[in-house]
């Protein structure tokens, strides 16, 4: 009976091995997925078992961890905190015990909950000396004072909209306002009375008005005549026209190509062979709708490429992607030209183009986490101004400057005026709806010059508002206010 | 206490095999290190939750120590001759398990759970019970041989166990594996576990009778030898028992467990490699049929198989669906290679069942790969060290005992921690010694006490031939 005896002793022997190598299968080769997948409640316990590290705006926390109280089923020991919260939503994301996280406080989980390889050294240091692990800081690039004035406006006025204001000369992002916002510190909390009551009331399919979207990033709209900008640009660099001031080829009424249908203007404006400055002031669908028509689809798509239309930009926060559409014939591209049709863009990618024309047309990569500390401060990691495309030749970028300066000066943007410095705008009123229904989107587009010719800010402004009155709604008078106060806010704090 | 004191013979021959050792002073150095491990282990946990060293560090330690001496003397005096690592690792195994039992105990989140109760000092509880009954098995179990005798009382016994859980009244169905009853006053029992030793006699005594008409009775077909219609009875008998197991207890594992100890043995038996291809295929059809209409055990191989959709629709509250796989697997991965240490883990997310079918998991958290390929060498040295008193025993139906009792031990582990790792359908047992469960204590000392007793005889001198001292060395007839 000893040589069964002896295969039943290996046959027992390869049984363990199995499980040995199940094992090593489990604990050492999908060790790491299983260890930070999401789902598993562990990653949660961690990410609330020290204070979190905090995002940081102008030297100031804007977020704070609290120690809730731990518990039987509640064992997660901080919650999240967040001042001004619903200003600073659209930065921040949120973080919540029951809700997960998003936006800056899920892509930059690791450094705020410390557990980040980047601060390995530190940690085991911290593991040597004894000391509680602890998260390091998001700084950001934001402007306290820019971001205020433009939730401020935002709220003041009412209606739903938002605001993108960008440093031209290294893409930093200023202020990032979206209207209405939510305050992520009323669900930071694992409690079923509060939080998640408080998580109900924000979903969309309760409230219409979707608190918890990101306009400025997240929400694409018809940019309407603001894309005028866009259009003239792409006049320029594709040698079509090559001053502001020479007339340009444009017949009243114009009958689009290929079809029998009038392009129209908004009232009776002089668009006759208007020059390029002249129908930027006033704002000539004609004009820019026959330029876009001249140029052709592929011409015109390239130029809205290279302003960022087309692609998701990670600012690290992940945005929409502006729509220009290719394929198109001769009058669906006169249409897109003006803003309408299928073009559709975000707020920031707005100012990414009123930011390239103030920089010499140079665009700079947007981005709003300017740098990474360890929990003592060390800086982990930098962000670099990063140049993104170049829409615009240097020559063209001021020949277009001058002319959006003349909008602000004598033109649909009077709004936006301020004393002492120079300002370039555009306004734009995007029609919606199915026949143009609903109320139009107010946009304005705009970027401060200062005497010494450095350009501190761009700024993008849109404001749906479903209940003003229709002929209320002008880039001018509703978005250009808020864009000057974002404009004012970021060059007095440069002082 | 030398070994020499004890044995019977005045030998001083040559034949080396006759003045064996008897080792026990290795066992007792063993049994040291075996006390002392679970121990520190138990500050250890102690220190990590609450800072401080436990304040039943010392009646705990005492404890153990008491038991595994009472278990070591009891060795000492009735099987003086028995394999020294049997009882270690078995102490080893039963010490850690209540470490980690107790350490599950001080969860918040367990504490939380409408039927919390503090499970470590019952389980000390049962393991004084089970060394009383190992003790027992050594004293009143003076040679294994006598179980033959009770080779169809053993079967009956046997089949009453596994059919009591079905007794309406007395069966209890826990999630849904029907393998518990209850006992007014004294709780809840797994027949099972004690069904396994009745099994094993059964089977020993049985095989040993009819071994040779199975082996040499058969025609050959294809390279096989296949049995005669009449001798095939018994095999399709014990595959119907479990087949039966598996429809009305809806329990795979011990399904399992019964019928691959039969195979292995009969495979003993008989030394034909063809009865091990029958079980396979057999085994194999049963289980596949019984899957295509059982709902209980489908819904255990869905879960196997995508452990992450029975979490997510147990998160969406559907009846019947269990979050334990997927929570298992996570603990297992969050350990890593070294784990998160005693007492650090988060193991206690698996909640119902944390400490017993699913206290692996818990060592793989907080011991890590590290840990946990330590429990299974232990696990794996106990069976090695079974088989290895079977190749050692000198009657047959010793030899079946041994490879019976310690190729279902075998088959327990892998069934168990195959179960909890993901690798195979998770079924409803426990791992011996480690996990919370009184039958599964009680039964696995027992298992222990009668390999003891098998490997005691086994390595126990021959007796002395009558003395012609100047025949000696033609006259001894070495055991086979």
């Amino acid at each position: 009976m000893n040589k069964p005896l002896r295969r039943i002793a290996i046959f027992c022997g390869l049984l363990v091995l199995t499980l040995l190598l199940r094992d090593n299968w489990l604990q050492y080769v999908k060790a790491d997925s299983l260890k930070d997948d999401p789902k598993n409640r562990r990653v949660t316990i961690a990410r609330y078992s020290t204070p979190r590290g905090d995002i940081i705006v102008d030297g100031d926390p804007i977020t704070g961890s609290t120690k809730t109280s731990k518990s039987g089923l509640n064992d997660l020991e901080y919650k999240r905190t967040y001042k001004d919260g619903a200003m600073w939503a659209p930065v921040t994301g949120y973080a919540s015990q029951a809700f997960g996280a998003n936006q800056l406080e899920s892509i930059e989980d690791g450094i705020l909950t410390g557990t980040d390889d980047r601060l390995f050294f530190r940690n085991t240091l911290d593991m040597i000396t004894g000391k509680q692990k602890q998260g390091g800081n998001v700084v950001t690039t934001l402007n306290a004072a820019a971001q205020k004035a433009a939730y401020d406006g935002l709220k003041k006025q009412g209606g739903k909209g938002a605001v993108a204001a960008i440093d031209p000369s290294t893409g930093k992002i200023l202020a990032l306002a979206s209207y209405p916002s939510y305050d992520p510190s009323t669900f930071a909390g694992n409690s079923t009375d509060t939080d998640a009551k408080a998580w109900q009331k924000l979903q969309k399919k309760v409230n219409p008005d979707d608190p918890m979207l990101n306009r400025a990033l997240r929400e694409v709209y018809p940019p309407g005549s603001t894309f005028k900008v866009v259009t003239a640009a792409a006049a320029l660099e594709n040698g079509l026209y090559t001053s502001a001031d020479e007339n340009t080829d444009s017949p009243l009424p114009y009958i689009m190509k290929g079809t029998t249908t009038e392009l129209k203007n908004e009232g009776n404006i002089p668009c006759k062979n208007a020059t390029l400055r002249v129908a930027l002031k006033v704002s000539c669908n004609t004009v820019f709708g026959k330029i876009g028509s001249d140029l052709g689809n592929d011409k015109m798509l390239a130029e809205a490429k290279k302003f960022g239309f087309d692609e998701e930009q990670f600012t690290p926060t992940r945005t929409a992607a502006s729509v220009f559409s290719d394929d198109m014939n001769s009058s669906q591209t006169a249409l897109s030209s003006i803003g309408q049709y299928n073009t559709a863009a975000t707020p920031l990618q707005m100012a990414m183009v009123a930011s390239a024309v103030a920089n010499d047309g140079k665009l700079m990569k947007p981005y709003m986490v300017d740098k990474l500390q360890s929990s003592n401060l060390d800086t982990i990691a930098q962000t670099d101004p990063q140049e993104m495309s170049q829409p615009l030749s240097s020559k063209n970028a001021q020949i277009l400057q001058s002319m959006m300066e003349t909008v602000v000066k004598e033109g649909t943007g009077t709004n936006a005026q301020i004393p002492g410095v120079t300002v370039g705008g555009k306004t734009g009123t995007a029609q919606h709806g199915v026949a143009n229904s609903k109320n139009p989107y107010a946009w304005f587009i705009s970027y401060a010059k200062m005497p010494d010719g450095s350009s501190p800010v761009a700024v993008a402004t849109v404001i749906e508002d479903d209940n003003a009155n229709r002929d209320d709604i002008s880039g001018g008078g509703l978005a250009a206010p808020i864009a000057k106060s974002v404009m004012e806010a970021v060059i007095k704090s440069k002082k | 206490m030398s070994s020499t004191t004890n044995t019977p013979t005045h030998h001083t021959s040559t034949i080396g095999a006759i003045g064996a050792p008897s080792r026990r002073n290795t066992e007792l150095a063993l049994l040291v290190f075996a006390v002392a491990i679970p121990v520190f282990a138990y500050a250890n946990v102690g220190l990590a939750i609450d800072d401080k060293v436990p304040a039943g560090l010392l009646s705990y330690g005492l404890g153990l120590g008491l038991l595994a001496a009472v278990g070591h003397l009891a060795v000492r005096k009735f099987a003086p001759y028995a394999d020294p690592m049997l009882l270690p690792l078995a102490t080893l195994l039963n010490g850690l398990g209540l470490v980690v039992i107790w350490r599950l105990d001080q969860s918040k989140l367990l504490q939380s759970l409408p039927n919390y109760f503090q499970a470590a000092p019952r389980q000390l509880l049962y393991t004084a019970l089970g060394i009383g009954l190992f003790v027992v098995v050594l004293i009143f179990l003076k040679d294994h041989r006598v179980l033959q005798r009770y080779t169809y009382i053993s079967m009956f016994g046997a089949l009453v166990l596994l059919v009591l859980p079905l007794v309406p009244g007395l069966g209890a169905n826990i999630y849904g594996a029907k393998i518990w009853i209850n006992i007014p006053g004294l709780g809840s029992l797994q027949p099972g576990e004690f069904a396994k030793i009745a099994l094993a006699v059964f089977f020993a005594g049985y095989l040993m009778v009819k071994r040779d008409a199975l082996a040499l009775a058969s025609r050959r077909f294809m390279g096989l030898y296949l049995p005669r219609g009449r001798d095939l009875g018994p095999i399709l008998v014990v595959w119907l028992m479990s087949i039966l197991i598996l429809v009305f207890e809806t329990d795979l594992g011990t399904s399992l467990l019964f019928f691959g100890m039969f195979v292995i043995m009969l495979y003993v038996a008989t030394e034909r490699t063809s009865w091990i291809v029958f079980g396979l295929l057999m085994s194999a059809a049963g289980a596949v049929g019984v899957a295509s209409f059982e709902p209980h055990v489908q819904q255990r191989v869905q879960a196997w198989l995508d452990p992450m959709k029975e979490y997510t629709l147990s998160q969406q509250g559907v009846v019947g669906h269990s979050e334990q796989s997927m929570q298992a697997l996570w603990a297992f991965g969050s350990g890593g290679t070294l784990g998160t240490g005693l007492g650090q883990g988060h193991s206690d997310l698996i909640r119902f069942a944390a400490n017993s079918d699913f206290i692996l998991a818990t060592f793989g958290e907080e011991l890590g790969l590290a840990g946990i390929m330590a429990i299974l060498l232990i696990y794996g040295l106990i069976v090695e060290r079974g088989v290895r008193t079977a190749l050692a025993a000198r009657d047959p139906f010793g030899k079946l005992l041994a490879v019976g009792l310690s190729g279902a031990f075998a088959l327990q582990v892998f069934v168990v921690a195959g179960g909890v790792m993901g690798l195979i359908p998770l079924t409803g047992m426990t791992m011996p010694f480690m996990a919370y469960g009184g039958s599964s204590v009680l039964a696995n000392w027992a298992l222990i006490g009668i390999l003891i007793r098998i490997s005691d005889t086994a390595r126990r001198p021959a007796p002395a031939p009558a003395g012609n001292p100047d025949a000696e060395m033609t006259q001894v007839v070495r055991p086979s």
